[in-house]
């Protein structure tokens, strides 16, 4: 199993996902002006600050060559996961359905939650259990998920906050989504962070070992 | 026109600065060169009323790899590491504008940092405000501490720790300091002094723009008055993604070996960066401002000179080596410019294309400002007025218990720790709150520790001891995570070194610091000094912020400060009598004058309790160790129950003559830790160290006997009062 971590510039957490990433398999980064995924068999868009959130967060990097290979990639059904910023650059380039709008009370924020699995029928899950609570942390100004109304029955929830744990105000309390096909998966908390007890918590080794448990190719 | 005497002066220099630069070139300045005299020989830039002082300093130690004089200090951590660290201040810019000022703040101890090819690993930062109370003291808290959040989350180096006071000697001129911490290998460091002649200079980052002209003269080197906001156009802006480019630009730079030197720009922008390189190195530069890229096309030679606009590098390299050094930059979309070239002159010439426009000599330049002699002389007491009573004589111990957890210089700092990235890179073992110092994973098993710390009030009632107590601080915080000190850097905030009794507050402090420091064998390798700290009500307390940064041998085993177990023994140690109140925080509650001195701290005793304290954690005989700071002992047993989720039950017996309750309760004095465990490893860490068993952990509330009195309050209105400070936040 080879994960491929993109680096934008301004991407804070790639070093982070790395080491997750190799908890499970083999890992490299893919350079943001690189159309090329070099073969990896899933890609994660680590957190951070790509194009210093200028703009609008997830906006400018959504047009970067490496973004024209994850998009193909998906649309090809490959398993690719945005946290944080990546989930934020994942709705910006339509792999992921709503939007990330800011906090609502308006601050970063950085706090050790608890999030429930909710869809565990995804490479990214399916080595949890649906009703699973992990404590993962999360950090960020524009993390409130909204989808319109209309919409949100559509929409295939995989985390929520879990225990009134919401930090944003994310509808429906939700803290991470699926495209329909469930094989690119956002969410707003870190899970690299949370692979060493030494540093708080081992729940989200999970998240990796899902997408090294599904079979590659397949 | 040449610029005149009266020119020299209105830009901070004396006329008889004015006469020896006239002097050192054999003609009048002109505006190029009056512009850099004036900025280099600066208070910021020159140290001229601190330099002689700070000589007297522990500069030196088997673990210093890099003391004071470079960009920041370094010392060994082993498997051929070292930790790069410094503290630095930006709180003229803070009071002016408080986003960018403790932005920018962050952003240029960081370049300090990575100047010397090291990563930035952490953060910390160490803050004073006014009273909460006041309308101006909270928006300064709210806009710095966003200003924090916003360079550090968005340039992913976490911040880890740090404190803030309020005090309303705060209240015009706030403090704004930022330490940073960096990691690299020894054979990988790199210097600042510019050689061989005929190399190239580049500049690479962002474009240079008329902002921050005159930062360190303007801002940093002088008094507030009523003026300020015609001052907000010398605020530099901060833009991290920039320098997050400039950062993995630079260190990338570096790994391939392309550079021969490099330097940060900071106050006086290329002036300071150019002429200390050379003057490092023994030799000249030649720079063309004509090449240097800029925001504005009409900018003059001189304001391109002294231009503070942020991140911004320095580097010297082979000629042959150039084209790779600006593809590096074109790779991090950083832009990257040759402007000069080193030269065998010893002399700075800057040049606008063909035209000589300045010719100074390096080292008259650098190293040849005056320095000035202090005239301490002891002030008489009362200089500051006595804090505003908010605790009535009728309180009893209960009440004191809850108003001091409330009190904004000991209510939860989690309402701003929230706001700081404090896991990216991971290496966090210990976050803020966890433990009394911060603890980062090292390569290997071992970690590092870091603290920063100064009560700005003890130092005010007696400079030298009050000093000490500020490293013994950081040292006992290190101690209860396990960590024993490698070095010190540090941050002299005082006020004007002209006034005699600022300079008697000055020379103590630095007599206590060194003092201290060469007890606790954690020499000082670096740090800063901001003078002129004064607003229209008198000068802020002395401040002389202390960071320090200790290791130890298995990260496994670091210390956290909350109780653990339910049973567990709780002891007071440390401590040979009872703590006093002068200067304490009760006593600021009570509205009491400041003590003109306090009692003198047998400090190789503290240390020696430190060390015991120290091995303790690393064996893993205790399952939690606080130092007892302000509040005393009551409020560091209550902070143990609120960080571990559990009550205690404390017999302290009854108050031993002459000590009062409040004393035994509330005193405070260096030396002293709440520690908890099995009974067995209290009694043996009682065999090394006076230790006294004061209770046991467990149950849903603090209960205390002391002879007669009864104190008894619950988690949940211990939780309550402790969180105080959510509410400036909303």
């Amino acid at each position: 199993m080879r994960f491929g971590v993109v680096q934008f510039p301004g991407t804070c957490d790639d070093r982070d996902a790395l080491l997750a990433c190799r908890q499970a398999g083999e890992a490299e980064l893919l350079w943001h002006g690189d159309a090329d995924l070099r073969g990896v068999d899933a890609v994660v868009i680590p957190g951070g600050f790509s194009y210093g959130d200028y703009l609008r967060v997830g906006a400018i990097a959504r047009f970067s060559p490496v973004m024209e290979a994850v998009t193909a990639f998906a649309r090809a059904g490959g398993p690719v996961l945005g946290i944080c910023n990546g989930f934020q650059v994942l709705c910006e380039a339509g792999l992921l359905p709503g939007a990330l709008l800011p906090n609502l009370e308006r601050r970063f924020i950085c706090r050790q939650l608890a999030i429930e699995v909710v869809d565990a029928g995804t490479p990214w899950t399916c080595a949890l259990a649906e009703g699973q609570v992990l404590s993962i942390p999360a950090k960020h100004t524009t993390g409130r998920w909204y989808a319109p109304p209309e919409l949100l029955g559509d929409v295939r929830v995989v985390f929520r906050y879990a225990r009134d744990a919401n930090p944003n105000g994310s509808t429906d309390a939700v803290a991470g989504v699926a495209s329909a096909a469930g094989n690119v998966v956002g969410l707003m908390p870190h899970p690299e962070h949370a692979i060493d007890a030494l540093r708080g918590s081992v729940d989200g080794l999970g998240v990796f070992a899902s997408a090294a448990a599904v079979p590659a190719g397949a | 026109m040449l610029p005149g005497v009266q020119d020299a002066v209105a830009l901070g220099l004396t006329e008889a600065e004015y006469a020896l630069v006239a002097g050192k070139l054999g003609r009048p300045p002109n505006q190029v060169e009056l512009a850099m005299f004036s900025l280099m020989w600066s208070e910021h830039c020159s140290y001229k009323h601190s330099r002689k002082l700070l000589r007297t300093l522990p500069t030196e130690g088997p673990r210093v790899v890099m003391g004071p004089g470079e960009n920041a200090g370094a010392v060994s951590v082993g498997d051929g590491l070292v930790c790069v660290f410094k503290v630095e201040s930006h709180n003229h810019p803070s009071a002016v504008e408080p986003f960018q000022g403790a932005a920018t703040g962050v952003g240029g101890i960081l370049r300090d940092i990575f100047a010397l090819g090291a990563r930035p690993i952490a953060v910390l930062d160490s803050l004073r405000f006014g009273e909460p109370d006041s309308e101006r003291s909270r928006y300064l808290l709210d806009r710095a501490v966003a200003g924090i959040g916003h360079y550090g989350n968005s340039i992913g180096v976490p911040t880890v720790g740090g404190e803030v006071y309020f005090e309303d000697a705060y209240e015009t001129n706030c403090l704004v300091n930022a330490m940073a911490v960096g990691l690299v290998r020894e054979d990988a460091m790199i210097r600042s002094a510019a050689s061989g002649p005929g190399n190239a200079v580049v500049l690479f980052g962002a474009s240079t723009g008329r902002d921050g002209i005159g930062g360190a003269s303007v801002l940093a080197s002088a008094e507030f008055g009523a003026d300020d906001a015609a001052k907000r156009p010398s605020v530099q802006v901060g833009d991290p993604f920039e320098e997050k480019k400039l950062l993995e630009c630079s260190l990338e730079l570096l790994e391939r070996g392309l550079l021969v030197a490099l330097q940060d720009l900071g106050a006086a922008g290329l002036t300071s960066s150019a002429s200390e390189m050379a003057s490092k190195g023994g030799v000249g530069i030649d720079l063309d401002v004509a090449r240097v890229p800029l925001r504005e096309a009409d900018m003059e030679p001189f304001e391109i000179m002294v231009s503070e606009s942020q991140e911004r590098m320095l580097c010297v390299c082979a000629p042959e080596r150039v084209d790779d050094v600006l593809a590096v930059c074109a790779k991090w979309e950083v832009h990257g410019t040759a402007i000069g070239s080193v030269t065998d002159t010893g002399r700075m010439r800057i040049l606008r294309g063909g035209e000589v426009v300045g010719d100074l000599p390096v080292a008259g330049l650098v190293d040849d400002c005056p320095l000035y002699d202090l005239a301490p002389e002891r002030p008489a007491p009362g200089l500051y007025p006595p804090p505003r009573a908010v605790l009535g004589q009728e309180a009893t111990p209960r009440d004191a218990l809850l108003a001091l957890l409330a009190s904004p210089n000991i209510a939860s700092r989690l309402p701003l720790f929230e706001q700081y990235d404090w896991l990216v890179q991971s290496r966090t073992v210990r976050r803020p709150g966890e433990a009394d110092a911060a603890v980062l994973q090292l390569p290997g098993g071992g970690g590092l520790a870091v603290s920063i710390d100064a009560n700005g009030r003890r130092v005010a009632a007696d400079p030298y001891t009050g000093t000490a107590a500020a490293a013994l601080e950081c040292a006992s915080n290190l101690a209860c995570a396990g960590a024993e000190p490698l070095g010190t850097t540090n941050n002299l905030n005082f006020g004007n070194p002209e006034k005699p009794h600022i300079a008697w507050q000055l020379t103590e402090a630095v007599r206590g610091l060194g003092d201290a420091c060469r007890a606790l064998g954690a020499p000082i390798v670096g740090g800063n000094v901001s003078l002129y700290n004064e607003g229209l009500e008198g000068p802020i307390y002395p401040t002389p912020v202390v960071g320090m940064v200790g290791e130890l041998p298995d990260v496994a085993r670091a210390g956290r400060l909350g109780f653990a177990a339910e049973g567990d023994a709780i002891a007071l140690v440390g401590w040979r009598a009872a703590p006093s109140l002068a200067a304490s925080e009760l006593a600021k509650l009570r509205g009491e004058p400041l003590p003109d001195g306090l009692e003198e701290i047998d400090v190789a005793h503290v240390v020696g309790v430190q060390a015991a304290i120290r091995e303790a954690v690393r064996a893993g005989a205790l399952r939690s160790a606080h130092d007892v700071a302000e509040g005393g002992l009551l409020v560091a047993v209550a902070e143990c129950c609120l960080a571990g989720g559990l009550g205690a039950r404390l017999d302290l017996g009854a108050p031993a003559a002459p000590a009062t309750p409040w004393e035994r309760l509330f005193g405070e004095q260096a030396g002293g830790f709440v520690v908890s465990g099995p009974s067995a490893a209290l009694t043996a860490l009682g065999e090394r160290i006076p230790a006294e068993l004061i209770g046991t952990v467990g149950g849903d509330a603090l209960e205390v006997r002391l002879g007669g009195e009864r104190v008894h309050a619950g988690l949940a209105e211990l939780r309550a009062a402790h969180a105080a400070l959510a509410a400036l936040f909303t």
